[in-house]
Order: structure tokens, then sequence, then C-alpha cells
């Protein structure tokens, strides 16, 4: 900011002295020195008179410039932009187009100012919007409140939190009650309301009163170090586009240097005419900078993962933002995203037998955290069940073995358990229940669509979007959810490594064309699909670590209405990269053209400068929007 | 070993750009990112490499760069 006043205060004291001359010369009698220092005429006092000024106001407006330019010759470090902007103002001086080299390098400066200033500000913003940092933990130690820094606590330390704090690191709430706010991690602005007991997520804001928690995890393993680590680290996975322009730029400037080279000397072999040629040949090397593009296309990155993560939705990096812009195939996990994570038991049957049924059930479910588990476990009558040895066969269902076996599970669990199974087909997940190798009978849980599933799906629908859901369950379950919710696809009867091969096949049928493929899941069991798919979305906060490691984007809340409103993000952040990727190009171009053809005459310099420093800072204020 | 740098007083985005292509080439660094928005640079350096005249280089790379940046362990 400092640095920001002095350079304004230069500029501004240099535009004094420029304008001060410029009336001197112009505009009073004493235009006829101006006349006389027409050349260079050495001899002459009135040349010094003229030339003194305007050297005055171009060295105090651009002596850094100057100095930097020399040092970067000494380290051998030829065509950046300080040395180019001395080259194109020294040749000016040279050819004693005094006003000239002076107004153009004060343009030049505050350009770089205002070009300064708009990243500074945007870098402030992004960085306002990621503060979800927590300062300070008050941790009880020995009966007194001591001041650490969230790094410092150890779990299962008692830390007092105030009201308008944030929660240092994820605990438990011990002692108090009341309501967080999570807006900055979720995007959701509704307060939660806690008590004893309740999860307390890091980062999250006490909004009344004193209330105490227990750590349960170091800081940096607590959500706020994740999501943090995640949004400052998406940088690094640079988007196609950028990579393309820093490859972009390094051509780009030797090749415009290049043919300023060339302009320079070989028309005015032919033609003579050599100021005006060279003129133009300093013109070429003033937008020969990339600057503008180099700096606006990873801004619009950065400005849209920001934005995104104002919304609870985290985006790993600039390339999975161009990837879900033109994402058109959207695979979804069934349970627990397009379904509620938990199940309910609409039926026992045959009804005279249920609680025999139910019985069984829940011994063997009793040890698994399954939703479908749960839901038998919740419904069944509270039964002591110690004593049984419960084998978990994945795909099929469980065993639970005593004195007696009980085996739970689906048909193919039935099958290779050799239980003949009568049943008919049923809107729902059917287990089936048998004890010592007789079939006792089923049990039917439901698993009931989001309230806003089959809106989202609609909406992607009706984006052009093709909708396929994956499940685990039976045809039956499947189609009805399928039917509710209204995608065009659905597979029933995967098993998770189906799953992989299914996101293979679409992948593969993909190939070549536009477009992309996203895996919507709950990052339980699908970890090697999320990674596998063009995007992978996991839902429902950073949970797991290796959900969150595969997928390129996280829902911080397990609202599928962020999937359209990321995906308009992303498409909005494309469209600013691309605007501003055309519009400095375009300036640039064109500034280039109209100076090789001499269309522009005396105002190409001052164009040329405003096509370096002015476009790059326009860029930089377009690609703030990107964090709307 | 993973280290992060602020890089102060980086006001150049090619620059940024070509500090990293440059300390990416470094002897002994084996991934190196420079995050322009965030003044941050993040060096993977080789294992049982000495990290000590490693970030000697990089800081020399930096300084070549942008005469002005400071690299600040973060």
């Amino acid at each position: 900011m400092k640095r920001d006043k002095k350079a304004l205060v230069r500029i501004l004291t240099a535009l004094a002295v420029f304008v001060a001359a410029l009336v001197l010369y112009r505009l009073t009698p004493l235009k006829s020195i101006a006349a006389a220092g027409a050349g260079w005429n050495v001899g002459d006092y009135r040349f010094y008179l003229y030339v003194i000024p305007f050297l005055a106001a171009y060295l105090i407006v651009g002596y850094d410039v100057i100095y930097k330019a020399a040092r970067g010759v000494v380290r051998g470090r030829l065509l950046d932009e300080n040395f180019l902007m001395v080259v194109a103002t020294f040749g000016a001086i040279a050819l004693l187009d005094l006003e000239e080299a002076c107004g153009v390098m004060l343009f030049y400066q505050v350009g770089e100012l205002f070009q300064r200033y708009a990243v500074g500000k945007s870098r402030r913003s992004i960085a306002a919007l990621m503060d979800i940092r927590p300062d300070i933990a008050r941790v009880w130690r020995d009966g007194v409140e001591v001041l650490l820094s969230p790094e410092e606590v150890e779990i299962g330390d008692l830390l007092v939190i105030r009201a308008g704090e944030r929660v240092p690191v994820d605990g438990l709430v011990a002692e108090g009650q009341g309501s967080f706010d999570l807006s900055s991690l979720t995007g959701e602005s509704l307060p939660v309301a806690f008590s004893v007991g309740d999860e307390a997520v890091s980062g999250a804001i006490n909004l009344e009163g004193e209330i105490c928690i227990r750590a349960t995890k170091r800081y940096g393993d607590s959500t706020v170090a994740k999501i943090l680590d995640l949004v400052e680290n998406a940088a690094a996975r640079k988007a196609k586009t950028e990579n393309f322009i820093t490859k972009f730029a390094r051509w780009y400037t030797p090749i415009v240097v290049g043919a300023a080279l060339l302009i320079g000397v070989i028309p005015p072999i032919f033609l003579g005419e050599w100021s005006d040629w060279i003129n133009r040949a300093l013109t070429f090397l003033v937008v020969s900078c990339p600057c503008a593009l180099v700096i606006s296309v990873p801004l619009s990155f950065f400005g849209g993962i920001g934005g995104a993560s104002k919304r609870g939705v985290l985006v790993k990096g600039g390339g999975a933002i161009e990837r879900l812009a033109v994402a058109d195939t959207f695979l979804f996990d069934k349970t627990g995203t397009i379904t509620k994570g938990s199940f309910e038991v609409a039926e026992v049957l045959p009804a005279e037998r249920s609680y025999e049924i139910l019985a069984a059930a829940a011994i063997a479910e009793s040890a698994s955290n399954h939703p479908i588990a749960r839901s038998v476990v919740r419904y069944a009558p509270p039964l002591d069940h110690t004593g049984y040895e419960i084998r978990e066969i994945a795909g099929r269902g469980v065993v639970a073995i005593a004195s007696d076996e009980i085996v739970v599970g689906n048909d193919k669990l039935m099958m290779e358990r050799g239980v003949a199974i009568t049943s008919i087909e049923r809107a729902g997940t059917v287990l089936y229940v048998a004890k010592n190798g007789e079939y006792l009978g089923e049990i039917v849980v439901q698993n009931l669509p989001k309230d806003n599933a089959a809106d989202v799906i609609a909406a992607l629908r009706a984006d052009g979007s093709r909708t396929v859901m994956l499940t685990g369950d039976g045809e039956g379950a499947a189609r009805a959810v399928a039917e509710k919710v209204g995608v065009d696809e659905y597979r029933a009867g995967l098993l998770p490594q189906d799953k992989v091969a299914r996101m293979e096949e679409i992948l593969a049928a993909q190939k070549g064309k536009k477009g992309a493929v996203c895996f919507v899941g709950d990052g339980i069991n699908d970890a090697p699909v999320l990674a596998l798919a063009d995007v992978g979305i996991s839902m429902g906060g950073v949970g797991s670590d290796a959900a969150i490691e595969a997928s390129d984007v996280v829902l911080m809340h397990d609202d599928l209405s962020a999937i359209p409103s990321a995906k308009r993000g992303a498409r909005r952040t494309m469209r600013i990269v691309r605007e501003n990727i055309a519009f400095a190009l375009g300036v640039k171009v064109a500034v280039l053209a109209l100076t090789a053809f001499g269309v522009l005459g005396a105002l190409s310099m001052w164009l040329a400068v405003f096509a370096d420093v002015g476009v790059a800072a326009l860029a930089i204020i377009n690609a703030m929007r990107c964090m709307k | 070993m993973k280290k992060i740098y602020k890089l102060t007083d980086l006001c150049c985005a090619n620059c940024a750009a070509e500090i990293e292509r440059d300390v990416q080439k470094a002897k002994g660094i084996c991934a190196a990112s420079v995050n322009f928005i965030t003044q941050k640079m993040t060096l993977e350096i080789e294992e049982g490499a000495d990290v000590a005249e490693v970030l000697k280089r990089v800081a020399k790379i930096v300084r070549r760069v942008e005469p002005d940046c400071d690299m600040i362990e973060a």
C-alpha cells in the first residue's frame, strides 16, 4: 500500500512537470525554444532549455524502470517489461520525441500502478473469501485458560469458545448450547443449532454465549485445515488453458520482438524513413509483454474457485472448472446421493412371522454401519445379541454364527447358501433372512429420494445432460427411485467394481468427443469411481480423506442443487477466461497490425502501452467477476 | 520433502511463471509451483538432496527473475 502511495506521488509530480513543460513550449512565446530544440542542436542553449524539463519528468516517473532494466541486462534478462519500456522510450528520446517518451512512460506507470492495485485488491478479496482460519484456541490447562495457536491443541483438550469466535479444531460440544454459523464452510446461511454431545466443526462461528468443546482432532486433521489446504493448493492443479497461455507467452514475446527487429531494419533499407520505422519497431516492443494474458487467466480460475468455495463447493483447481463447464454426462450413485442416507423398513413378509424375522435380522445386522443395517436394527425390538460371530460379505450381506447360523442378504447370497426363496418383485430393497438354512422371510427396506433430487435431475436434463443412476440395489428398487427422480437411465445390481467398469465403458464411449463425464457420490466405497471420472464430485463435506483425495469437487453440504449451480459457475468462469484471452490478444494483435501498416501514426505508442498495462488491468477487473 | 515459501513483492504474473519453470528444472527439486495469487511457492525437494544447497539455488533463481523478491518460509 505504502509503495503504491509513493508511486502515485511520483506519477503526480512527474505529471505536473510534464504538463508545465507542455504548456510552456506549446502555448507561450517559448515555442520558439521548442522549435530550436527540434533537432540535436547541442550548440544552442535553447536546446537544453527545451529538453531538460521533459527529461526531468521522464526520470522522475521512470527512474526505477531504467534501474530495473539495467539490472535485468546485467543479469542477462533482456526481454523483461522494464527493458522493453526503456528501449522504446530511449528510442523516442533519440528521435527527440520527448513528449512521447515522457507521456508513454507516465502512461505505463499509471497502468502498472492500476494493475498492481487491481491484483492486490482481487488477491485480498479472494483471501477474504477463504478467511476461515481460526486464529486462537482458548484451552483449559490445569484449571486455567491459556491462549494457544490452534496447531498446539492436543486431542482431548477442553476448549472454551466465546460468542463470535471460531471453533479452532474439530471436537464435540461438552458444555453449553446455542447455534453455529457454518456459512463460510458450507455456504448455508441458516445457523445450525447444537447442544451437548453434538459435533463442533472447526471453522464454525459460535453465535451465542460461551461453550466448551472437547477436541477430537488435531488442527492439521480438522475440517478447516483440510479445506484451506485444498483451496490453496487448488491452483497448483492447472487448467489446460492456463498451461496453454504460459506456453504461448514463452513464444509470443520472442516472436513479437523478432518482428520488431525486422520492421525496424528491413523496410527502411528499401523505403528509407528510418525514424518512422524504428518508431513502429519500438511500439512492437511495448506490445510484446504477455502479462495481461498470463495474469488474467489464472486469476479468473482462482476467482472461480474462490466464488465456489463461498457457496460451499470446493473445486480442486482450474482443470476441474474447465471439465465441469463442459460436463454433459452425470452419473449418480444412488444411496446417499440421490436418496437420503437413511433407510426405512417398509414391510416385513410374511407378516405373521415378522417378530422372528426381525429378531434374527437385527442380530446379524447389529455390527454393521451400513444404512440398511441400521434401519433394520432401529426397527426391530431391542434384543440381546451377544455371542455371535458376524461376517460381512461385500455386495451380498451378512452371516452371523453362534449355536445357530443367521444369513441376511440379497438373492445372490441366498442362492450361494442354497436357500430357496419365494418372493415377488417389490419397490424397495429386499433383505432375505434365513436361519440354519431355512428361509424365514423378507424385509423390504425403502430409501426415499432427497426432496430436491427430481428438480436437480430435471435441471441437468434441461441443460442437455444425460443422467444415469448407478446402484447396487436390485432392479425393482432401482426402477422405483429412477422413475421418481426422472433420470434418463439406471443400472441396477452393481457391485463396487462393476461401477468402475461402467464408468470405464462410458468414458471410452465419450473419448474423443467434447464434453465430460461426472460422477457424483457420497465418497463411501466409491473413491475409485470418483478418481476415474473426468469430474468426481463427492458430497457431504470433508468426511473421508480417500474421497477428498479422489474427487475434483467436494460439496460441503449434502445438497444436490449445488451441482447445477457449480456447473453454471464453472461455465461462467470459462466464459470470462475466454473473454480475457480474446480481449487481450485481440487488442494486442490489432495494435500490432495497425502499427505495422502505420495507420495509427502518433497514437500508436500510446495505444501500445494501453495494449500492455491497460488491457492487463481491464482483464483483471473482468476476472474478478468470476468470484460472484 | 515439501516446503512452502511466501514470495514477497512478486509483482508480475509472467515472472511467477518463469520462476516456476526455472525452479522446476533446478537440481534437487522434483516439483515446484508458484502461485501468483497467494504469492506462495511450493517446493518438493528430492530425498537425500542437500536441502540448504537446493534452497540456495532456488533463492538465486528467484533473485535473478525478480530481484526485489524475497523468499520467506511459511
